[in-house]
């Protein structure tokens, strides 16, 4: 009932959100190219770049809360599927520079000509096809995604282990594609991309168009991930995420669910990813360094895990926040700003902005489930204690008591 | 009274026969020296063989100076020759000569065959040198350049020498001159073949690999023999050494791991931070050496005894902050707790870049750490060594600690059931807090041994935390066997497939072993068994 209101509330707000994105898809490039530059109403190119990308990252967040906030999937490798949607968009846009490249081969790009590689790699072939490499940009992610997570739930392999072996999936990425043989550009990444589907990737034009794109695949992403927590698969996930044995012992195949989500997570970031790329101009190994999955993750807890919009909110907060103090003299203090700001979230605000706001009103309440054992990792020790999903848990369980009353520990 | 004079007239006798050897020998070089001034290329020659044979004392000296072009001729055809001071000597006396006196001097020429000449007499006078550091270098040297022209002076210096070690190495530089010698009998390079074959290392494979093809049959086969002999022997110490590299990669990965490895099993925490706690054990090192530098000199080679106890103590209290100040708040939230000690990494990294600069630090060895010696075919480098003695005491301690300690009776409670040992009365908010100040610490320990073998930058830690994770995840929680296993089965395996597979995708390899390895075993090689553990 509670679980009802809260979603009816998200879809009141998820309306708003919906507007003002594709509000934005269409403003923003009329503000950009039809204003001049004079007018106090103008948008800069510049902003518009900046703000595209903003918006990739809140893709990217959104994917990440759907498995960690909806089904408690900390997944500390997100940053690779990101990665792995950028490479393949930045195989496309290799492909046509064509012969605009320093050594002005026809069909090889440039690190391959410098490498005295004869041929395209099997691999490469046909992403001179957007189609194609669209295709691949979903493919290749959502089958690692796939097989990975069908043989890490079927495992049973959760909490913190499971965090690590995804941490360590995204560092052995990061280790082949920095290699020069491994035939994507080793640590130079692929860049000095020219045009896509032949427009010029450095006119305004193109980079407003890329800009309205990032706003509305957020706001497809948002409706899908917003349609799958809803439907009924959405609330066995949840079930997932609170009590995973017992959701097993009614019957549901849990590792199917996981799996599920997994991949249509890991599809997701993977477009953040396909758009990112050619609005920064480049794509190489350090997006899969592990720092930055995790640092995905802050943008989740700060906007608020299992709220979907509070993550996209998140996102580009922080993000904003660090290009705020990066440019400046605080430049030095970023650091110590985005880790306080792990600290402080995850003592102060476990539920991030979102969930603060949303449960305002019944602060009191949060006490009375404070003595209300709950199945732990390591066992209850008189405090509430969640799994990944703390906040949620804990907003239900403080609204209806009765459901903290049957949490006893699954064994 | 007798014996007295008896005594004395053997004395004088040898004093006769001694000074009547001088004049021998100083009427040899002077004969030699003769030689060069009549400025022709073979009577140089010559002369180097007749300076080299007279066994002068400053036979080596002259000879040097030919070779740098400090030997003259005057023109009143006395040699003279100017020493390292830049003094003018006359040759045969020694006496110094004054420049004005001896009116213009030439140099004595040299040419390609000269030097080849003097190479062999240096070589050959070396080989009889008083030091025997230089004797084994002259013996290495002979070795190497097989020149036959030194094979007198080898077999001299073959029967004069004492030293086991440096015959070895005359011996095997004698059979390498036979070896090349085209005209040498075939049982004597049969015997030299056998000697080059004991030596057995990558140089005299490379010998025997490199003969001429036109020997004779028996030979041939002894070579072939002894080639693959070598190669054999080789291939078990090659074994050997990556064994030795993977116990030795092992041992710093369970440095790093084993006190992750307790605060993981304790408090189901997976500690971000970690990897900066060996960061600070290492800049504690750094200070240490710092101070020591700049006040007493002479403790720095006790200057790692003095940064263990510090070190120890430094990230120790770090660590009880850490736990008193965060991950209090964060019981029971793994997840949460991994995201906020990532977050005190961070900040950590930053300060000490703030503080030491984003450059890495000199941290010294002191004298018993640095150098190697070789066992068999295998070098041992002694910071290795060190190290993996030091891990094997930490380890042995902890177990101890663990095993006979009420803190560690207490620890081993909480990690097999919180709440049953809360109910017998173990403070476990304690347990917590000191296992969290003695993972710590451990980790500032392993930190004065990474310092000793790696940069002391502000990214130390970072390089060793995703290593260290799949150590602890690989070997299991709450058992330390499963740590120590872990950690030199991860390091054997990543050095055994390092030479198949490069450094770099052994590395790939090996993380997705552990990541299929998670798969199977989900909790680890050796896992805590019981209800508690099924939360």
């Amino acid at each position: 009932m509670i679980t009802r209101r809260l979603l009816e509330a998200a879809d009141g707000r998820g309306r708003i959100f919906l507007g003002l994105l594709i509000g934005l898809a269409a403003v923003v490039p009329v503000l950009n190219l039809a204003l001049p530059a004079t007018s106090p109403f103008h948008v800069s190119t510049a902003t518009v770049a900046l703000w595209g990308k903003y918006l990739c990252y809140a893709l990217l967040a959104l994917s990440l809360d759907l498995v960690w906030g909806y089904c408690g999937i900390l997944s500390l490798g997100h940053g690779a599927f990101f990665a792995l949607g950028g490479y393949a968009m930045g195989m496309y846009l290799m492909r046509q520079i064509g012969t605009r490249g320093v050594y002005a081969h026809p069909l090889l790009p440039d690190f391959m000509v410098f490498l005295n590689w004869s041929e395209l790699p099997l691999f490469w072939w046909g992403f001179n096809w957007f189609g194609y490499a669209l295709l691949m940009v979903f493919l290749v992610p959502a089958s690692l995604a796939f097989v990975f997570g069908w043989f890490a739930f079927r495992s049973r392999v959760t909490g913190v282990y499971l965090s690590i072996i995804t941490q360590a999936l995204t560092y052995a990425l990061m280790l082949g594609f920095f290699r020069n043989n491994f035939g994507f550009g080793g640590n130079n990444g692929l860049t000095d991309f020219k045009d896509m589907l032949g427009y010029n990737l450095q006119s305004p034009q193109t980079r407003a168009a890329l800009f309205a794109a990032s706003a509305l695949a957020l706001a497809l992403g948002y409706g899908i991930a917003q349609a799958v927590v809803r439907s009924k698969a959405g609330k066995v996930l949840m079930a997932v995420r609170d009590a995973e044995s017992r959701t097993r012992f009614l019957g549901y195949r849990v590792e199917h669910y996981k799996t599920f989500i997994f991949t249509l997570s890991a599809a997701m970031a993977a477009l953040a990813g396909a758009l990112y790329v050619p609005q920064v101009g480049i794509i190489n190994p350090s997006e899969f360094a592990p720092a930055n999955s995790i640092e995905v993750v802050i943008w989740v807890a700060v906007g608020g895990r299992g709220t979907l919009i509070g993550a996209a909110l998140g996102a580009v907060l922080v993000n904003f926040a660090k290009t705020t103090f990066t440019t400046g003299l605080l430049a030095p203090y970023w650091l110590f700003a985005l880790g306080g700001l792990f600290v402080l979230v995850t003592i102060l605000l476990p539920n991030g902005i979102l969930g603060c706001l949303a449960r305002a009103p019944n602060q009191g309440a949060e006490t009375a489930d404070g003595s209300a054992p709950w199945p732990g990792e390591h066992g209850g020790r008189g405090r509430p204690i969640g799994r990944a999903g703390a906040g949620v848990v804990k907003r239900e369980a403080a609204a209806a008591p009765p459901a903290a009353g049957f949490a006893q520990p699954a064994e | 009274m007798r014996v007295l004079k008896g005594a004395a007239a053997v004395v004088l006798g040898a004093a006769l026969l001694l000074a009547a050897s001088f004049a021998a020998v100083a009427q040899g070089l002077e004969a030699a020296l003769a030689k060069f001034t009549s400025d022709s290329y073979t009577e140089t020659d010559a002369a180097i063989a007749d300076i080299a044979a007279s066994g002068h004392p400053r036979a080596a000296a002259l000879i040097e100076a030919l070779q740098d072009g400090r030997l003259y001729v005057s023109e009143d055809k006395r040699v003279l020759w100017r020493d390292h001071a830049g003094q003018l000597l006359e040759a045969a006396t020694g006496n110094a000569v004054d420049l004005g006196a001896a009116g213009t001097v030439k140099p004595v020429r040299i040419n390609n065959r000269i030097r080849r000449s003097i190479e062999a007499a240096l070589g050959g006078l070396t080989l009889l040198s008083a030091a025997p550091a230089k004797r084994f270098e002259a013996a290495q040297a002979v070795f190497k350049s097989k020149d036959a022209k030194a094979l007198p002076a080898l077999e001299t210096a073959l029967q004069r020498e004492t030293d086991a070690g440096i015959k070895r190495a005359l011996a095997e530089a004698r059979a390498a001159v036979v070896l090349n010698t085209p005209d040498a009998k075939d049982s004597d390079k049969i015997a030299a073949v056998a000697i080059i074959r004991a030596r057995g290392d990558q140089d005299a494979r490379a010998l025997l690999a490199g003969l001429a093809a036109d020997q004779s049959e028996s030979v041939r086969r002894a070579v072939a023999d002894a080639v693959a002999a070598i190669d054999n022997r080789l291939a078990a110490w090659s074994v050997a050494q990556n064994l030795w590299y993977g116990l030795s990669l092992g041992s710093v990965l369970l440095l790093a791991a084993i006190g992750l490895a307790i605060t993981f099993g304790v408090m189901g925490v997976i500690n971000m931070a970690h990897g900066e706690m060996v960061m600070l054990g290492a800049y504690t090192t750094f200070l240490v050496q710092d101070v020591i530098r700049g006040t007493v000199p002479g403790l720095f080679d006790y200057s790692l005894a003095i940064a263990i106890p510090l070190a120890f103590m430094v990230a120790a209290l770090v660590g009880i902050a850490i736990e008193r100040g965060v991950i209090r708040f964060l019981y029971g939230r793994p997840l949460e707790t991994l995201l906020a000690t990532w977050g005190i990494s961070l900040i950590l990294q930053q300060s000490v870049r703030t503080g030491f600069g984003p450059t890495n630090r000199e941290v010294g060895a002191p004298h018993f750490m640095s150098g190697a010696f070789e066992l068999g075919g295998l070098t041992v480098t002694w910071n290795r060594l060190w190290i993996i003695v030091f891990a094997g005491i930490i380890f042995v301690l902890l177990l101890a600690a663990l095993r006979f300690t009420t803190l560690g009776l207490h620890m081993r409670a909480v990690t097999q059931n919180r709440r049953m040992s809360s109910a017998m009365a173990i403070a476990t908010g304690r347990i917590d807090a000191l296992t969290f100040a003695l993972g710590s610490g451990i980790a500032g320990l392993a930190g004065v041994a990474l310092s000793q073998i790696d940069n002391v930058s502000p990214n130390l830690g970072q390089s060793y935390i995703i290593d260290s994770f799949l150590v602890v995840v690989f070997g299991g929680v709450g058992n330390l066997w499963g740590t120590l296993v872990g950690a030199l089965s991860l390091g054997v395996a990543n050095k055994f497939l390092e030479p198949y597979a490069g450094a770099v995708l052994g590395k790939i390899l090996l993380l997705v072993i552990v990541i299929l390895f998670i798969q199977k075993r989900p909790r680890g090689l050796f896992a805590l068994k019981g209800r508690a553990v099924e939360a």
